[in-house]
C-alpha cells in the first residue's frame, strides 16, 4: 500500500515537472559573480577580457535501473502473462516428466524470489475422461506439482490446490496437440 | 384387482388436486359415482387402445381454447411416453364428430376405430382460475374408468395434463408416472463470464426443466462454475458442486425457498454429492489434503463427516442403492476407472466391471441396475448392468460421446449428456434404447439428474 502511494506520488511529481519543461525553461543560469580582485594588477584588472564562457555541466541521464515489472504488475497482468510456467502431463497420468520438473524448478526459483506470493495450483485435464473422474485426476496433478515445490523448500502454506477437471481447457480443440496443452497444472498468483 | 382400482380411484378423487394448487373448493358437478374397472384391450396381453381428442372448451374465449388445445396435446404426449397404451392416430380425429360435452360423445365411431377407451376433457374458465375435468370412458360400456377435476391457474396448462397423466398411470396401470417429474442440469447457455483476478472463464449455472424439456428455468445465480446437480429425494432441494469459494464445495439450493446452504467448507475440496434415499445424508468425494480422492458420508446439516473408502487411488462419483445400504462408485485402483460397490458401513467391497467404466448411477426400485459411461472408442457410451445377472446392455452406439446417465424416477427411462448434435445436450431414452429425445438445445447442457 505504502509503496503504491509512493509510486503514485513520484509519478505525479514527474508529471508536473514534465509539463513545466515543455512549456518554459525551468530557470535561467545566473550571471557568474564578478571575479575576485587580483592583487597588483589593478590596471589590467579593469581591462575587459574576453567573455567568460558560461557552462553548465550537462546532466547525464541516469543509468536505467531495470525496474521490477514482475513485482509492480497487478495480479491480473501477472496472471495474464505469468512468470510461473504450466506443467504438462501425459494422458491419464499425474507423473512429472523431465520438462515438468524443469518448469517446477524455475517456478520454485521465482516463488523464492517473491516470498510474499501465494499461489493456487489448478489441476486440469483433457476432455477424453468423464467430467466426474477428471476432478480426481486434476487434483492429483495439482497435488503432485505442489508436493514437488514443497520438496524444493516452498512453504506449503503458500500453495493451494484446486481441480477443475476438464471444465477450462487451455485449447478448445479436439486433437492430440490440444489435449496435450490441456493436461496441465496451471499456476495462478492469488496474493502478493 | 378391479376392486383395488375402484377404491384407488375413489381415494384419488377424495384428495384435493395436488398441482395445480387447489384454489377453488366448489364440488365438481355431475361427477360420475360409478367409476368402473380399468380400460383393457380386447386381446389380453396387449395395451389398451385410447383416443385422446382435443379437450372441449366450455368457455369459448381464446384463452380457454388455447388451454384446451395444449392440455389435450400434452396429455397425449405424457400418456404415450411410457408405452402403456396404444393410440388412435391423431390424423383420423377430424373424421369423428367433435363432442361438445360428456353427454354427446360419439362412442360408436370410436368403437369402429377399435378404441378401447376415449379420454375426454373439458376446460372452463372461472372468475380467477381454470377448471379442467378429465374422464376416460369405456367405449363399449360408456362407463368412466377415470374421472377427475382440477382447478388452478391457467398460466401453465401443461401442469394440468402432467397431473392427470400421472394419476391415469397410477389408477389404470398401477404405474408411477414421471409426467410431473423434473430434470436438473448444468448449463453455460447464458454466456456469462466469471469476474475475478484470474482470467475470463465461462460460468455454468444450475437449471431445471420439466421431464419433456419444457419450462427450463435457472435456479442459481452464483456466477461461477456450478456442476453435478443432484435432486434431494423430496425434489425440493438441489445439491451441487460450486466453485464459489475458490475450490469445489457442495452447496444446497432450496429452490422453493430461495435459500442457499454450504454443506462443506474448505480448505480441502468436496465434489459430486449424492443424496441417500431418505435424504438424511450425502456422500461426497474429497482428496482431504492427499493426492488421492476418497468417499465421505456427511449428515444433511454438514455434521458428522466420516470416511467411507480409504485407498491410495481415486475413489469418486458415489451413487446410493435404493435401500440406502450400499454405495456404487468409481475407483482407478487397478490403473483405470472401474465400478465397485461398498456397504455404507464400509464392508462388502465388490468389483462390477472389467472394461474402462465410469460414472455409475443406481436405478430406483424395482429395477436393480447400474447405468454408467463405458469408454468404447474416442468417447463413451451408456451401458446398463443388471446386478442380479451381471448382464450388460448398451443404450448408445458411438453417436458423439454419451456420459452422465441417470434414471427417471420410475426407472423406465434414462437421461444423459451427448455431443451427437454438436454441443453437449441432454437426451432421454427408454430403458430399452428406443424413443430417443433431445430435451435441451441452447448452449451446453450436461450432467442431468431426474426426480
Amino acid at each position: 500500500m505504502n509503496r503504491t502511494l509512493m509510486a503514485v506520488a513520484v509519478a505525479c511529481v514527474l508529471a508536473v515537472a514534465g509539463c513545466h519543461k515543455k512549456s518554459a525553461p525551468v530557470a535561467r543560469p545566473l550571471p557568474s559573480p564578478p571575479p575576485p580582485p587580483t592583487a597588483g594588477g589593478s590596471a589590467t584588472s579593469r581591462t575587459p577580457g574576453p567573455p567568460e564562457p558560461v557552462r553548465e555541466p550537462a546532466i547525464v541521464p541516469p543509468e536505467p535501473v531495470p525496474s521490477d515489472t514482475i513485482a509492480s504488475a497487478s495480479l491480473d497482468d501477472l496472471n495474464r502473462n505469468s512468470p510461473l510456467k504450466p506443467v504438462f502431463f501425459e494422458l491419464d497420468s499425474s507423473e512429472l516428466t523431465g520438462d515438468g520438473q524443469h518448469a517446477l524448478d524455475e517456478n520454485a526459483a521465482i516463488l523464492k524470489r517473491y516470498g510474499n506470493w501465494t499461489v493456487t495450483i489448478e489441476g486440469h485435464c483433457d476432455d477424453r475422461g468423464t467430467a466426474e473422474y477428471n476432478l480426481a485426476l486434476g487434483e492429483r496433478r495439482a497435488g503432485v506439482a505442489r508436493a514437488y515445490l514443497v520438496s524444493l523448500g516452498i512453504s506449503a502454506d503458500r500453495l493451494r490446490t484446486v481441480s477443475y477437471g476438464k471444465e477450462f481447457p487451455f485449447d478448445p480443440g479436439h486433437d492430440e496437440a490440444a489435449f496435450a496443452k490441456n493436461r496441465r497444472a496451471h499456476f495462478v498468483i492469488t496474493a502478493k | 384387482m378391479t376392486k383395488f382400482i375402484i377404491s384407488a380411484a375413489l381415494a384419488v378423487m377424495a384428495l384435493q388436486p395436488q398441482t395445480p394448487p387447489a384454489s377453488q373448493q366448489t364440488p365438481p358437478p355431475q361427477q360420475p359415482t360409478d367409476i368402473g374397472a380399468v380400460i383393457a384391450s380386447d386381446n389380453p396381453g396387449t395395451a389398451p387402445r385410447l383416443a385422446v381428442p382435443d379437450f372441449i372448451a366450455l368457455t369459448t374465449d381464446a384463452e380457454s381454447l388455447a388451454i384446451a388445445k395444449t392440455i389435450g396435446q400434452v396429455l397425449w404426449d405424457d400418456l404415450n411416453y411410457e408405452r402403456e397404451f396404444e393410440f388412435i392416430p391423431r390424423d383420423v380425429y377430424n373424421t369423428i364428430p367433435k363432442a361438445t360435452s360428456f353427454a354427446d360423445i360419439p362412442f360408436d365411431r370410436w368403437r369402429e376405430l377399435n378404441a378401447d377407451g376415449v379420454v375426454i376433457g373439458t376446460v372452463q374458465k372461472t372468475a380467477n382460475s381454470v377448471r379442467v375435468e378429465v374422464r376416460i370412458l369405456n367405449v363399449r360400456t360408456h362407463l368412466p374408468a377415470f374421472a377427475k377435476s382440477y382447478s388452478g391457474s391457467g398460466a401453465n396448462p401443461r401442469a394440468f395434463a402432467h397431473t392427470a397423466a400421472d394419476e391415469i398411470f397410477q389408477t389404470q396401470r398401477a404405474l408411477k408416472g414421471v409426467a410431473q417429474s423434473k430434470l436438473t442440469f448444468a448449463s453455460d447457455r447464458d454466456g456469462e463470464r466469471m469476474g475475478g483476478t484470474v482470467e475470463s472463464r465461462q460460468v455454468k449455472e444450475i437449471y431445471i426443466a420439466d421431464y419433456d424439456g419444457e419450462n427450463q428455468r435457472r435456479v442459481t445465480v452464483l456466477k461461477t462454475l456450478n456442476t453435478f446437480p443432484r435432486w434431494s429425494p423430496d425434489a425440493k432441494s438441489i445439491a451441487y458442486t460450486s466453485y464459489r469459494r475458490g475450490g469445489g464445495q457442495i452447496f444446497i439450493s432450496n429452490i422453493y425457498q430461495g435459500t442457499l446452504e454450504e454443506l462443506t467448507k474448505g480448505p480441502t475440496e468436496n465434489w459430486l454429492a449424492a443424496w441417500s434415499p431418505d435424504g438424511s445424508k450425502l456422500c461426497v468425494a474429497s482428496p482431504r489434503g492427499t493426492s488421492h480422492t476418497n468417499l465421505y458420508v456427511v449428515n444433511r446439516d454438514g455434521s458428522g463427516m466420516r470416511q467411507l473408502t480409504n485407498h491410495a487411488s481415486n475413489n469418486t462419483t458415489p451413487t446410493w442403492s435404493p435401500s440406502g445400504a450400499q454405495i456404487a462408485f468409481v475407483s482407478d485402483r487397478t490403473g483405470q476407472p472401474q465400478i465397485y460397490t461398498i456397504g455404507v458401513d464400509g464392508t462388502g467391497f465388490n468389483r462390477l466391471t472389467s472394461d474402462y467404466s465410469d460414472r455409475p448411477t443406481w436405478s430406483p426400485a424395482p429395477y436393480n441396475e447400474i447405468a454408467y459411461s463405458a469408454r468404447t472408442g474416442p468417447g463413451f457410451d451408456i451401458r446398463i448392468l443388471e446386478l442380479a445377472t451381471r448382464n450388460v446392455r448398451q443404450l448408445t452406439n458411438g453417436e458423439g460421446t454419451n456420459e452422465s446417465p441417470v434414471f427417471a424416477p420410475n426407472g423406465r427411462h434414462v437421461a444423459f449428456t451427448s455431443t451427437r448434435s454438436g454441443k453437449k445436450q441432454i437426451f432421454t431414452v427408454a430403458r430399452d434404447g428406443r424413443d430417443l429425445r433431445q430435451v435441451t438445445k441452447t448452449g451446453n447442457n450436461e450432467q442431468p439428474d431426474w426426480k
